[in-house]
């Protein structure tokens, strides 16, 4: 295994994370920050609790797969996207590295911002909500797993996408959609049967369920389901790339 | 046991889903410590042969190997040989130019090694410039920058992708410098080119490609021998208006009104013919002032083959 190139390419994306910290950084700090004024705040206290726990608190796992799904795709996609748009890539492609290293280097490097995202959203959310986390090992996991396929997702996205249109065109139309209907601000029990039926087609309620089980042992759906789930749509993102790797699409002429 | 050759193409055809053949059977042998320069004019193929054998692109058919690895089945041990300097300067515009070699150096499965990367941006003159960013340098020095990134995982063999394109010419010649330096050290280059004068200056061995179909591949002092003609030009000590009739099996040329006779010859067909020659302007009673040879340049016998080709 090519050891060196997966640290070469993690290191070079994440020096890209160092030039733009405050804008890293800034960015989820406030925009949590303003999801708890206006709905934490201003909502939270004409809501009842959510299964035991106050509306503010249950908004926090929301928030925070949220970002990490937005921070996963973009990352990831923006990281392949951009060599392809400069033409750095022949380098990639020209070196003795192999499809699993470049997946392992780019969607480790996404995945590991994205989690930093994270903790950053989990520690704002802190200082406005009295948080508990009563399964902090499947809090990590979801957290990791979440990170990892929704880079992959990413990834994929960022070799499929030949304009910057492209690029930003999941993210917008389909993933916040998701995540937003996901159940990310509210419990899908909340919903009429029919329309809680059709929530179930949709992937994000079940990492959402699942990882706010993790902090409060409540969830819309099995904790097993949420589980598979995730997993299942791992598997499928790295076919995926696999696929794409087999096949040189959109890499090789 | 036999070394293999650096490279060793056989067959090789590329077919784009459009139907344009880029490349159509191309069989290539080039061995160590060569200076090999492919010409050829725009759409040759030049790059498309380039872009299989760096892992850039696939082919339709045929097989490729680099010091008897085959880029498709032992890519890694086939790329960690290559460095590519390609033709468009596509740099990471924000990494300074010590980070972006370290990078390429990592990339091919290389340890760290700041040593080496300085040596690199030394010989190349770019120490000085080794902490700023790429976007904050010129063309040139870009140009560098690439060259020092094919050359950062220390390569056996380096392609050169049309490298002095737009370069000014002082720097041309501190590239044709290295390159040589890095032949001398026993490195292969095989280097694409514009500029006929780079490949008379530069290559061991010449090949010649248009229409995807490699036309010829000579060593160069053999390739000037074989398609140069020599030009003699002879100058007289008063003007003629005509060829006198005597010389008239010679296919003598009047220039200089008249003041000179152009006589042009093969220069591997020639024999004596010039000493007969000059025995027979004597004769004709002619005075000889001066005397000089040309040589048909590269270009022209570039010129003369991509016009002849099919």
């Amino acid at each position: 295994m090519n050891i060196h190139a997966i640290i070469a390419i993690y290191r070079f994306e994440m020096a890209r994370t160092r030039r733009t910290l405050l804008q890293s950084i800034v960015s989820p700090v406030l925009s949590t920050s303003l999801y708890f004024v206006v709905f934490g705040s201003a909502i939270g206290p004409h809501m009842n609790e959510i299964a035991g726990v106050s509306y503010g608190a249950f908004l926090v796992p929301g928030l925070i797969m949220l970002g990490l799904l937005t921070q996963s795709i973009s990352n990831a996609s923006f990281g392949i996207y951009f060599p392809r748009f400069v033409g750095t890539i022949y380098e990639l492609l020209s070196a003795p590295v192999s499809a699993m290293e470049t997946v392992i280097a780019y969607v480790g490097a996404a995945a590991t911002k994205s989690t930093m995202l994270a903790v950053i959203t989990l520690a704002t959310a802190a200082l406005f909500v009295d948080l508990r986390i009563d399964h902090p090992f499947w809090m990590v996991t979801f957290l990791l797993l979440t990170a990892i396929t929704f880079s992959l997702l990413g990834f994929i996205i960022g070799i499929w996408a030949d304009n910057f249109e492209k690029l930003q065109l999941v993210p917008l139309l389909i993933v916040t959609p998701l995540t937003f209907l996901g159940g990310s601000f509210y419990s899908i029990d909340m919903l009429p049967p029919f329309w809680r039926t059709v929530t179930l087609f949709n992937p994000v309620v079940y990492l959402v369920s699942g990882f706010r089980w993790s902090f409060y042992g409540h969830s819309d759906v099995a904790i097993g389901i949420s589980l598979a789930m995730t997993v299942v749509f791992m598997l499928i993102c790295l076919a995926i790339v696999a696929w794409i790797f087999k096949t040189g699409y959109r890499l090789k002429r | 046991m036999t070394v293999p050759p650096m490279i060793a193409i056989e067959g090789l055809s590329k077919t784009y889903p459009s139907g344009f053949t880029a490349l159509n059977n191309v069989s290539l042998t080039i061995e160590r410590g060569e200076i090999f320069a492919l010409l050829g004019p725009n759409g040759a193929g030049k790059t498309t042969l380039i872009s299989i054998v760096c892992g850039l692109a696939r082919a339709s058919a045929g097989r490729v190997t680099i010091a008897g690895h085959d880029i498709v089945s032992d890519y890694r041990a086939a790329r960690s040989l290559v460095g590519l300097v390609p033709q468009e300067l596509t740099t990471d515009a924000f990494e300074t130019v010590f980070a972006t070699t370290s990078f390429s150096r990592g990339l091919f499965g290389k340890p760290p090694n700041p040593a080496h990367i300085e040596k690199v941006l030394r010989d190349l003159s770019l120490w000085d410039k080794k902490d700023s960013r790429i976007m904050t340098l010129s063309g040139g020095m870009k140009r560098r920058v690439l060259i020092a990134k094919a050359l950062s995982h220390e390569p056996e063999v380096l392609f050169l992708d049309e490298p002095t394109a737009g370069v000014d010419v002082e720097l041309r010649h501190d590239m044709w410098r290295v390159v040589r330096t890095l032949a001398d050290s026993g490195v292969t280059v095989i280097l694409t080119t514009h500029y006929l004068e780079e490949a008379e200056e530069m290559a061991d061995r010449i090949g010649v490609i248009n229409r995807g179909e490699l036309i010829l591949v000579q060593e160069k002092s053999a390739l000037m021998k074989r398609f140069g003609s020599k030009l003699l030009t002879i100058e007289l000590g008063a003007p003629l208006a005509a060829v006198p009739k005597s010389l008239a099996a010679y296919g003598l040329a009047l220039a200089a009104d008249g003041s000179e006779l152009v006589y042009t010859y093969e220069a591997e067909a020639a024999g004596n013919a010039i000493a007969t020659l000059l025995g027979d302007v004597a004769a004709a009673g002619l005075t000889l002032k001066d005397l000089r040879t040309e040589e048909s340049s590269l270009e022209d016998i570039f010129v003369s083959l991509v016009r002849g080709s099919p």
